[in-house]
């Protein structure tokens, strides 16, 4: 779509985008670029001395253990991210679309933790399940002698993040769906129903179908929140502990290239990383575009 | 409402109240905390009911942060975080405003190219870029300051496209009685597109703020001064003292402090919340 009405300036649309255009090249740009380039370089840590060496830095990261143990870590967290966050934030939705009275209330009530920042979210599941003091961490003891130590149980540490990351997404997944059943026209359903189908059939047969856009869209943002947006909370509850339980690709990325000092193979990451994310982004575009359905 | 089912609707109910409550019981742990002293919250399990030490608590770590002595108070660390929220919304809106305008109004050479370079920023957050990102500000002497905590995150695909949308629903004759009337564009942007632009501006304004608010891996690698800290960023560092040292009754203060700003924006503005949410995701 093009505007007919337009205006003539030789100057003034490129002062419009300049602003933007800068801060593009200076700070997306030219650092992607940097990333790019050095991910085919060795660099000792203290920069002394730099070396050609290809896709070298590449190669070493599909040989090594940690990467690939983190790429598995990754894959299991944002399957568990957003199949847990998805199918609550669904029945939860469904719900508050059946109710008539307090369904504002509800709707306020469930979606204010989108508001909370990922390290807090984190902070809070920390206290909560703290080995020492944690309140549900001495509950699962005292009443079913179960022992929670996150601290050092890589499996633990890793439900926990799951459960801060999920937590926190809910409420995002339940605007989303809550709008899509808003959407769906009442005299379908109404219809099915005259027809004998219960609720659950009409779940089934007509809601779901119907909210497949919805869904599928769901599915990319939150494995793309659970691959770049939960940083803060690993970083601010397991730092990838213990073993490297916890260690997704975006904490390994910081770790490896912060702490460790690797600026090569933290780059390589870093370029694997952009790639997952234009794949995204890609699948994103195409498909919602479209919008899937049945 | 489509049947009577009574029994299916008071399930409706339990569960949605099931739901509130699981949702807000980490939030109600942390609000019981920051009102107990340090020993109470220490001992397993804690009391489940508020404790007297509420005002205590938020002064303290308001006016001169946990206890170690080099903690900043968190009440400078909220002025940081709000410098940064506002300076995120408004300046992302003010140059993804611009942008569009001139994406939309005007054909010039290279607008395809800009329009594309903007669209690419959407695939690369800060997160994998973070080394040579760091290294650029670093060399330009912005660590530590607010310019570098919020300039590089101003950039903004998604309300550049949201304005762009907008704009392309303007009906052309505006902009043609505009000419007609002899204003140029300038005046025209200023007379006309912001004021329809209103409710998309409120809108993207509470996501932004909320966004800016709650950044963590950004303020972290460029503060290093602790009067430079984010809520958010204070957290954390008061929790590195080690898990016995941890004084939970103040952290969980100033997690209800670094709660509060955006969830009431969330509460109060629901409505422009939940327009922004929808529409910046499309």
């Amino acid at each position: 779509m093009e505007k007919r009405a337009r205006f003539r300036s030789l100057w003034l649309p490129y002062a419009l985008v300049a602003p933007q255009i800068l801060i593009t090249l200076v700070f997306f740009i030219w650092p992607a670029v940097q990333a790019l380039w050095q991910s085919l370089l060795i660099q000792d840590a203290f920069g002394s001395s730099v070396e050609f060496v290809g896709l070298a830095n590449f190669a070493d990261l599909f040989h090594d253990p940690y990467y690939l143990k983190s790429f598995r870590v990754t894959a299991v967290f944002s399957i568990a991210v957003a199949f847990f966050g998805i199918s609550i934030a669904l029945l939860l939705a469904v719900m508050a679309d059946r109710v008539v009275k307090g369904s504002a209330f509800y709707k306020t009530m469930l979606i204010w933790p989108y508001a909370v920042a990922p390290a807090v979210a984190a902070v809070l599941w920390l206290f909560m399940f703290s080995p020492s003091i944690g309140i549900i961490a001495w509950s699962l003891k005292h009443w079913f002698g179960y022992d929670w130590n996150h601290l050092l149980r890589g499996d633990q540490a890793l439900w926990l993040v799951i459960g801060a990351a999920v937590w926190k997404q809910i409420s995002y997944n339940f605007l989303f769906f809550l709008a899509g059943l808003q959407a769906i026209p009442k005299s379908l359903i109404e219809a099915a129903a005259i027809d004998g189908a219960g609720p659950l059939r009409r779940f089934a047969g007509i809601i779901l179908p119907l909210l497949s856009p919805t869904l599928f869209f769901l599915l990319v943002v939150n494995v793309v929140y659970a691959f770049f947006d939960t940083f803060a909370i690993i970083d601010a509850s397991t730092q990838g502990g213990p073993a490297k339980a916890t260690e997704i690709l975006v904490f390994k990325v910081f770790n490896d290239g912060f702490r460790g000092l690797d600026l090569g193979g933290s780059a390589a990451q870093s370029v694997i990383l952009m790639a997952i994310v234009i794949a995204l982004t890609v699948i994103q575009f195409k498909f919602v575009e479209k919008k899937v359905h049945y | 409402m489509v049947e009577r089912r009574p029994w299916l609707d008071a399930f409706c109910h339990l569960m949605l109240i099931l739901g509130v409550l699981v949702v807000s019981f980490p939030v109600y742990l942390t609000f019981i905390a920051s009102t107990q002293t340090a020993e109470a919250v220490a001992q397993a399990p804690m009391s489940l009911l508020p404790g007297g030490h509420l005002i205590d608590n938020y002064t303290q770590v308001l006016t001169s942060g946990s206890g170690n002595e080099s903690a900043a108070p968190v009440g400078r660390m909220m002025l940081n975080s709000l410098v940064m929220a506002l300076a995120i919304a408004i300046g992302k809106i003010a140059i993804s405003l611009l942008s569009a305008f001139a994406i939309v109004y005007f054909r010039f050479p290279l607008r395809q190219w800009f329009f594309w370079m903007i669209f690419l920023t959407l695939m690369l957050p800060v997160e994998v870029r973070i080394m040579p990102t760091y290294k650029v500000v670093a060399d330009l002497g912005l660590l530590d300051s607010y310019t570098g905590l919020t300039l590089p995150l101003i950039a903004s695909a998604t309300a550049t496209f949201l304005f762009r949308q907008f704009f392309l629903t303007i009906p052309d004759e505006l902009a043609e009685a505009a000419r007609i009337d002899g204003a140029g564009p300038l005046r025209f942007f200023v007379d006309i597109i912001l004021p329809l632009s209103r409710t998309n501006i409120a809108a993207l304004f509470v996501i932004l703020f909320i966004y800016g608010w709650n950044q963590y891996l950004w303020p972290l690698l460029v503060t290093t001064r602790e009067d430079m800290y984010t809520t958010v960023i204070g957290i954390k560092r008061m929790m590195t003292a080690g898990d016995a040292a941890t004084e939970w009754n103040l952290v969980m203060s100033t997690a209800m402090l670094a709660m509060l700003p955006p969830v009431l924006v969330v509460i109060f503005m629901q409505r422009w919340f939940v327009k922004g949410l929808v529409e910046t995701e499309k």
